[in-house]
């Protein structure tokens, strides 16, 4: 099962809006190891190499939070979706 | 809804926001209890075991219509190389001969659905669909809270529980971010099976279930456990590691669970299964050293925003509902003074000082970091066991006698007679043998 096929699963009540944010750029050129990108469970951060920037597809957050920490260097701006929008479990 | 002020506005309809809720409505307090999700439960993930004495403490005979799943009668935990594995349990149907059993597989979005409902029952003013987003604040106390759509809403005392992303505590000042040693990071899906299979595979009878819980190859050396628990059609199987683990090894958390899906012992058990739900949730396991100040002006704090997490015993909700009961309790008491200043909330730190909660917490607050600076813990020992249980059960011909010497040097040779020992005094209170006094 690949990542696409599990976020399939999912139900999700999606906001125009983006509750994630990078807080500069230019701090991810130098990340070595982004893990944004390898350990977000939903697979939000993708690094655009041609563009140069991490790419967010934050449709797809099951909203763990984990990213605000993960980042070596705080640069990601992680808060709660808009009430009742975002992901909403079935199992939990 | 913002000309109203309440006694008491709870933030996260969980199981502490719940409990919390429920004991301060009874008492008659005008509560408001918000959550973010659509409905309670919405963004909740958990395991998902439920312990029965905390909830029965908030809902006497709660099994006579709460969802449960199975009672668990039989508890296993599995150390695990890629190949093999050492298989301990206990298993006893004496946990669940008398209601309530000792504890039950439960659905956390059903769960929650009945509980929050339960409070609503109660005369909790229950409102689903907002998330709050700050507090407000007279002459530097806390008075109420915000919401993400400019609502504001007054109480005397707000009770966060708001869940391990906790932003109230945060704009509170009570903490700040978390650093990644302090969390794990958790991914788990459920998988459909009938439940004949489920009881032929498991060795179960029909509403009696069991648990395992795994450590082992399979987080690839990071600080981390596996679980697959049996519902009625469904097992819960998932996978956690250390953040700070993921941060250095670029592991994908799914990817390592699909990987554990088609190990030689759990392909077995789950085959033919069908995944419904994928989620993933962070566990805040940074232990006593990581918990925040309980309680300040007008707030309190419960459940996984505290950071009550106890893993090496797989406990967390059950905390949550006994701190949530508790700061409801004393959020009771302060309205008999019409007090909520921080000297008047210490009541709350008293009473968790006198339950399980902070003794559980106290009594293993450095396990994660003894673990952490064994690595040998997670990373040579699930080999060392598997061969020699391997050589102990191995009949070729060879005397017994080599066998055992085998083994015996294969620890001193891997680990060295003082690390041995040292090991087995970092590991003693995962086992519970406490040091003496």
């Amino acid at each position: 099962m690949t990542l696409e096929d599990k976020l399939g699963l999912l139900t999700y009540k999606g906001d125009h809006q983006t509750h994630i944010k990078i807080t500069d750029a230019k701090v991810c050129l130098n990340c070595p190891k982004k893990p944004c990108v390898t350990a977000c469970p939903a697979g939000v951060y993708t690094w655009d190499d041609v563009q140069k920037k991490i790419i967010m597809a934050y449709e797809n957050c099951v909203e763990c939070g984990a990213a605000r920490m993960m980042c070596p260097f705080y640069n990601i701006e992680w808060v709660p979706p808009r009430g009742g929008f975002g992901v909403a479990y079935k199992y939990g | 809804m913002s000309d109203d002020k309440f006694d008491s506005i709870v933030v996260g309809a969980g199981p502490a926001g719940v409990s919390a809720a429920i004991t301060m409505a009874r008492a008659g307090l005008n509560v408001a209890l918000l959550e973010r999700g659509e409905y309670p439960g919405a963004k909740n993930v958990q395991g998902a075991v439920l312990y029965s004495k905390m909830l029965q403490d908030v809902m006497p005979e709660f099994w006579k219509d709460c969802p449960l799943e199975r009672a668990i009668v039989e508890e296993n935990i599995w150390i695990l190389t890629d190949t093999s594995g050492i298989k301990a349990g206990y298993k006893s149907p004496e946990y669940a001969q008398s209601e309530p059993a000792n504890c039950y597989t439960i659905i956390r979005v059903a769960f929650d659905k009945w509980f929050s409902k339960k409070a609503e029952e109660a005369g909790v003013t229950l409102v689903t669909g907002v998330t709050v987003s700050d507090l407000v604040k007279k002459d530097g106390r806390i008075v109420g809270v915000k919401t993400t759509d400019g609502d504001e809403l007054l109480a005397s005392v707000v009770i966060a529980c708001d869940g391990a992303n906790s932003i109230l505590a945060q704009k509170a000042g009570l903490h700040h971010e978390w650093r990644p040693d302090e969390i794990a990071l958790g991914v788990k899906e459920i998988l459909a099976l009938p439940r004949e299979k489920i009881e032929d595979r498991f060795g179960l009878e029909k509403n009696q279930g069991s648990t395992i819980e795994m450590v082992g190859d399979f987080t690839k050396g990071m600080m981390g456990y596996a679980f697959l628990y049996t519902n009625q059609e469904s097992l819960a199987f998932g996978l956690g590691c250390a953040l700070d683990d993921f941060q250095k090894t670029n592991a994908k958390p799914y990817d390592l669970l699909e990987e554990f899906k088609r190990h030689p012992l759990i392909r077995p058990l789950i085959e033919g299964s069908k995944s419904v739900e994928y989620s993933a949730h962070i566990i805040p396991e940074g232990a006593w050293p990581s918990m925040p100040p309980l309680y300040t002006d007008g707030l309190l704090i419960a459940g996984d925003a505290a950071q009550m997490i106890n893993p090496s015993h797989r406990e967390g909700s059950n905390m949550a509902m006994k701190a949530g009961q508790l700061a409801g309790e004393t959020v009771v008491e302060a309205k008999k003074t019409g007090h909520y200043d921080a000297k008047t909330l210490s009541l709350y730190r008293k009473k968790l000082d006198d339950s399980f909660v902070l003794k559980d917490m106290y009594d293993h607050k450095d396990v994660e970091v003894k673990v952490r600076h064994n690595r040998e813990l997670m990373t040579l020992y699930p080999g060392l066991l598997n061969k020699a249980a391997h050589d102990y059960f191995l009949v070729d011909g060879a005397p017994k006698r080599d066998h055992m010497r085998r083994i015996v040097q294969r620890f001193r040779r891997e680990r060295g007679v003082v690390n041995l020992v040292k090991d087995a005094w970092a590991l003693r209170k995962l086992v519970g043998e406490f040091s003496i006094g």
